[in-house]
């Protein structure tokens, strides 16, 4: 596990996090969130029912962000995102949880490029399934940002560690 | 004359929330072709004469600002409004879109009424 800190705190991050979240809901969804308090050391999480979305990030920092939320919520959001109606996790659903991922995520990384440098985006990856765990390489930390939404809970978290060419000109 | 749109985007659902925006606009809309990455839009590009394009910028196997490039390098298709709709944000890439030749850059998230805005922007400038 890295012991160099990036230069944004925790704090910091989970400002952002709160920012954009609350404005991609707002924006795509009519949905006013609000951030509870976050956590700066969470590890394993045990996902039953979830959908999960993954997205990682590459630059002087690397990293990864996930959001996640338990099916039903899943199915309400992709409802409000397309206009639709989902009473299962379907190809839509993954779909639509995706591309908000790709928004959360996306908008965290262009505003944390400001103290981490410019970051490259991947490609969501969508899980949904029960009676799995989610855990970072080597036991890295997540700061996780929750959310209520809808009555359930939504929650977005970011890793960070320092890539091997972050001293590089 | 009714005006063919292209929507390029790796993801079916913002292809799918883009075609029900454009049929909220007030320009006569010839049909609404969709493509998931820059390959399978000049593909299309090459098969239908296309009067707009909404582009993403991050998707696989060639990216909307290469995708961008390859339409202006042809001269029939060089006039054709191009709009990036995109989560990047960051200045260099709005910069490199609009010098690549995009007539209007949204980010994502957006509204449906941003989205008509730019819309009805570039077709009023051609």
């Amino acid at each position: 596990m890295s012991n160099v800190q990036p230069p944004i705190t925790p704090d910091e991050i989970a400002a952002i996090i709160g920012t954009n979240t609350n404005n991609v809901f707002t924006t795509m969804l009519g949905l006013d969130v609000q951030a509870g308090p976050f956590d700066a050391a969470s590890k394993l999480t045990e996902e039953d029912g979830k959908v999960v979305c993954l997205v990682s990030f590459t630059g002087k920092w690397n990293g990864s962000g996930s959001i996640s939320c338990s099916g039903p919520l899943a199915c309400a959001i992709s409802g409000k995102l397309l206009m639709s109606e989902y009473e299962t996790v379907n190809d839509d659903v993954l779909d639509a949880m995706g591309e908000m991922a790709n928004m959360i995520i996306g908008n965290f990384k262009d505003e944390a490029a400001a103290a981490l440098g410019a970051l490259s985006l991947g490609t969501p990856t969508v899980i949904y399934g029960n009676n799995f765990q989610t855990r970072n390489w080597n036991g890295q930390s997540w700061i996780a940002v929750p959310f209520c939404c809808e009555g359930e809970r939504f929650e977005v978290k970011i890793c960070l560690v320092p890539s091997q060419d972050r001293n590089a000109k | 004359m009714a005006l063919d749109v292209l929507i390029v985007d790796d993801s079916a659902a913002i292809r799918k929330i883009l075609h029900r925006v454009l049929a909220q606009t007030d320009i006569a809309l010839g049909d609404v072709l969709e493509a998931g990455d820059g390959v399978e839009a000049l593909a299309v590009m090459e098969s239908r004469k296309i009067g707009l394009v909404l582009s993403d910028i991050n998707m696989p196997n060639m990216d909307g600002l290469q995708f961008l490039t390859s339409v202006r390098a042809k001269p029939e298709w060089n006039s054709i409004p191009v709009i990036m709709i995109t989560t990047e944000g960051s200045q260099e890439k709005v910069m490199d879109a609009v010098q690549r030749g995009a007539q209007g850059y949204v980010r994502k998230p957006f509204t449906a009424e941003q989205i008509k805005e730019k819309i009805s922007s570039c077709l009023g400038a051609q």
